[in-house]
């Protein structure tokens, strides 16, 4: 069932700029399959080489985490919205190697 | 928090004047704004989110103010620290945000704290206060904040910007999660966009940074719902405000029953930041900007790349240079050819660096990767070139 995926601003320059993607999927692992098998170059940015979801990005199932429901297997109805929502640090000049 | 009495206080005629649109709301009134009198909040940092948080706190009649930062202002602050104004570049952060606080509001006591803040002061400067309101928005102290406000039972109120976008919550464990009950951990720094993503409209650190003043307001003076327990997600572009449900994580290291961090860490450490910074550099072929000027006016045949993004070129760039953004570099390779002399540069050095790693990788050998970047050319070749 049609779901759209919500990628935040940081994440856009792996989706070709866009906000939002629609993916076809029963449960929230399947829609993260289908999200990063059509834009690879964010796959590292959420999982870990062993295929875990980063500790700094959560996914909400609407305003509800999902680690807080079945985790990956939280199971996605028709329109649903999921939120991907990395921690963020604008003032990060001391991260930022080419400062 | 500590419940704030207001028995003790009493408010003049003056500051009964000042505070009258506090007064004559019921919300607040004398209890509150005699709340807020008695109030310390510090704030961490004087920048984009310090700006407008320290001056709705002083305007709004927060008696106690403290200010970490041992930074200097510069001329690219202030497009958004509106703390500070043109004349102040040079000087500390503290001094600017002290003087502005003054003229703003004289009745504010403001407690400076020059220093970087640390696991070995933090416990120290926090004590004092009611409220910790963490405006620096860098990783290793956001988890320092979040772990000191833990240990000690304190409410942190959060902000965070990116761009366009920004995070706003309060954390407090006695009544709510933590920051790390929302991310656990940090991203590596490899994950961490680098300046070439990075930047920030002017705006929307004065957007959040005045939710951070509100929130904070609110906890002093027990008034609306707070945001423990949520985090507002907020879209400058789209002017669309979203929340989320946080909740505590029972397995939290620092706030959960069974804790494991039950002092503070080296947070520098525990970010991954120490010893990478320089690490790609070392190894490749570098050339300074005297030497690529000499080698550029002796006519040399040379092919100049140049790695950043379009709208950095637009704002400066090395005449004769080619635009090979380094995101497309792998992909355009079939444009360059390896006999020729090639110069790769970017803003300061670091993405030109990555780009000169993957050519090399892929054969090139005659080529070389110009240190300090486009600021080097300014700095040592041609001052007219703006930095930015």
């Amino acid at each position: 069932m049609p779901v759209t995926v919500l990628i935040p601003t940081p994440l856009r320059q792996y989706t070709g700029k866009k906000e939002s993607v629609v993916v076809e999927a029963k449960n929230v692992a399947e829609a993260l399959q289908q999200l990063t098998s059509e834009y690879p170059d964010l796959r590292r940015h959420l999982f870990t080489d062993d295929g875990k979801l980063r500790n700094f990005v959560n996914v909400y199932l609407g305003d509800e985490d999902i680690r807080f429901l079945q985790k990956d297997q939280t199971p996605l109805n028709d329109k649903d919205v999921l939120s991907i929502v990395p921690s963020i640090a604008g003032g990060a000049d001391l991260y930022c190697i080419c400062k | 928090m500590a419940t704030i009495t207001a028995s003790t206080a009493h408010l003049s005629k003056d500051e009964i004047l000042r505070y009258s649109r506090h007064l004559i709301m019921p919300e607040v009134g004398m209890e509150g704004q005699l709340k807020l009198k008695q109030a310390k909040v510090l704030c961490i940092g004087a920048g984009g989110l310090g700006s407008p948080l320290a001056l709705y706190l002083a305007a709004a009649g927060v008696g106690k103010i403290g200010i970490v930062d041992f930074d200097v202002v510069d001329f690219t602050n202030l497009q958004r620290q509106i703390i500070h104004d043109t004349n102040d570049v040079g000087r500390p952060k503290l001094a600017s945000a002290r003087e502005t606080i003054h003229d703003i509001n004289p009745f504010v006591e403001v407690v400076g704290y020059e220093t970087r803040l640390s696991s070995e002061n933090a416990l120290d400067i926090f004590k004092d206060y009611d409220v910790i309101a963490d405006g620096t928005d860098n990783f290793p102290t956001r988890y320092l904040v979040n772990d000191a406000c833990v240990l000690l039972g304190k409410p942190n109120v959060y902000g965070s910007i990116f761009r366009f976008e920004g995070q706003a919550s309060v954390f407090y464990a006695k009544e709510g999660p933590c920051y790390r009950c929302l991310y656990p951990e940090p991203p590596p720094p490899g994950l961490v966009p680098s300046c070439a993503e990075g930047g920030v409209l002017g705006v929307l650190p004065g957007i959040v940074g005045s939710m951070q003043a509100l929130e904070t307001i609110k906890l002093i003076t027990g008034v609306g719902v707070s945001l423990i327990g949520r985090l507002m997600l907020f879209d400058a572009l789209r002017m669309k405000f979203r929340e989320l449900k946080l909740r505590k994580n029972p397995h939290c290291v620092v706030c959960g029953p069974h804790p494991t961090i039950t002092e503070l860490i080296d947070y520098e450490q525990f970010c991954g930041i120490r010893g990478e910074e320089h690490a790609p550099s070392a190894r490749l072929p570098e050339i300074s900007a005297p030497e690529l000027k000499k080698m550029m006016d002796e006519k040399k045949s040379l092919v100049l790349i140049d790695v950043r993004e379009p709208h950095e070129y637009q704002i400066c760039n090395i005449p004769g240079s080619k635009l090979i953004p380094l995101g497309e570099v792998a992909r355009r390779m079939n444009e360059l050819n390896s006999a020729d002399d090639i110069v790769v540069h970017c803003k300061s050095g670091m993405r030109s660096a990555r780009a000169v790693e993957l050519l090399m990788q892929s054969g090139f050998r005659k080529i070389h990767n110009l240190r300090g970047g486009i600021l080097a050319w300014s700095d040592q070749v041609d001052p007219s070139v703006p930095k930015y």
